[in-house]
């Protein structure tokens, strides 16, 4: 028996959920990220080869650091998004596709907090 | 439900420059966001301790790490460039099939462009530094 009516079973199933919220969120990290990312990776290429203590006092700057947790966050933000929208359109059992979802939101937060974390150990540290 | 039928897929059509490039659009979105490991690992290092971060430099400065940063350095700016190009899109511009072909070519040129000088700019730096 199922007592759903045809309303409450056709909700939910369409396309028209919370897209264009995910739509210009992807935008707008996107515009966001031309300039943070070619910053951030301008300095990753500097950095990566200089002698340690020139890197560590890289992030004792607030305004390095700012631009770091800017760039991360946008960065976590719109890279979850994007493979959201790489499952939604490749796997097709709803489950699998819920679960690979989630993991990805997860993976991206712990990413993100472990990289704005190590630059506030170095930024008061 | 799996009688209904489905609408043709990636395979069925012949590739072209258009279609190429959306692919490796997504392509590097994956390689950006695995590639993503590598330098928060870098913040991680650096943040630990002076020793964890030589044995993340010795690591990087294999020649596993090298070819992980070309592919991540070439997966950035193509992805950077190609964004660029669809935000065009979004605001309406660019749309006439030429128009689309060409941005294609430049969008793929200035990639390749830009890691080659990435890397220069890598090597002057490593050339102070070390």
């Amino acid at each position: 028996m199922n007592f759903k009516s045809s309303l409450k079973k056709a909700i939910g199933l369409g396309s028209a959920k919370s897209g264009l919220h995910h739509w210009l969120m992807q935008r707008i990290t996107a515009i966001a990220l031309v300039p943070l990312s070619l910053w951030f990776v301008g300095l990753f290429i500097i950095l990566i080869t200089a002698p340690y203590q020139i890197s560590y006092t890289f992030f004792s700057s607030t305004l390095n650091v700012a631009l770091a947790i800017l760039f991360i966050g946008a960065t976590f933000y719109h890279g979850a998004l994007g493979m959201q929208v790489i499952w939604e359109d490749y796997v097709h059992n709803a489950r699998a596709r819920w679960i690979l979802i989630i993991l990805t939101n997860f993976t991206s937060i712990l990413l993100a907090i472990l990289a704005i974390l190590s630059i506030l150990k170095m930024y008061i540290g | 439900m799996n009688q209904r039928p489905l609408s043709p897929h990636l395979q069925i059509y012949k590739i072209q420059i258009t279609s190429f490039l959306s692919i490796l659009h997504r392509g590097t979105g994956i390689v950006l966001f695995l590639g993503s490991f590598l330098w928060v690992l870098w913040l991680i290092s650096l943040s630990t301790s002076e020793s964890s971060y030589a044995t993340f430099q010795y690591y990087i400065f294999s020649p596993l790490g090298l070819l992980a940063l070309l592919g991540w350095s070439f997966s950035f700016f193509y992805h950077l460039c190609n964004g660029i190009r669809h935000l065009f899109w979004d605001i309406g511009c660019g749309y006439e099939m030429p128009m689309v072909r060409f941005s294609g070519w430049v969008t793929v040129i200035s990639a390749v462009l830009l890691t080659f000088f990435a890397w220069i700019f890598g090597f002057f730096w490593a050339g102070i530094w070390l």
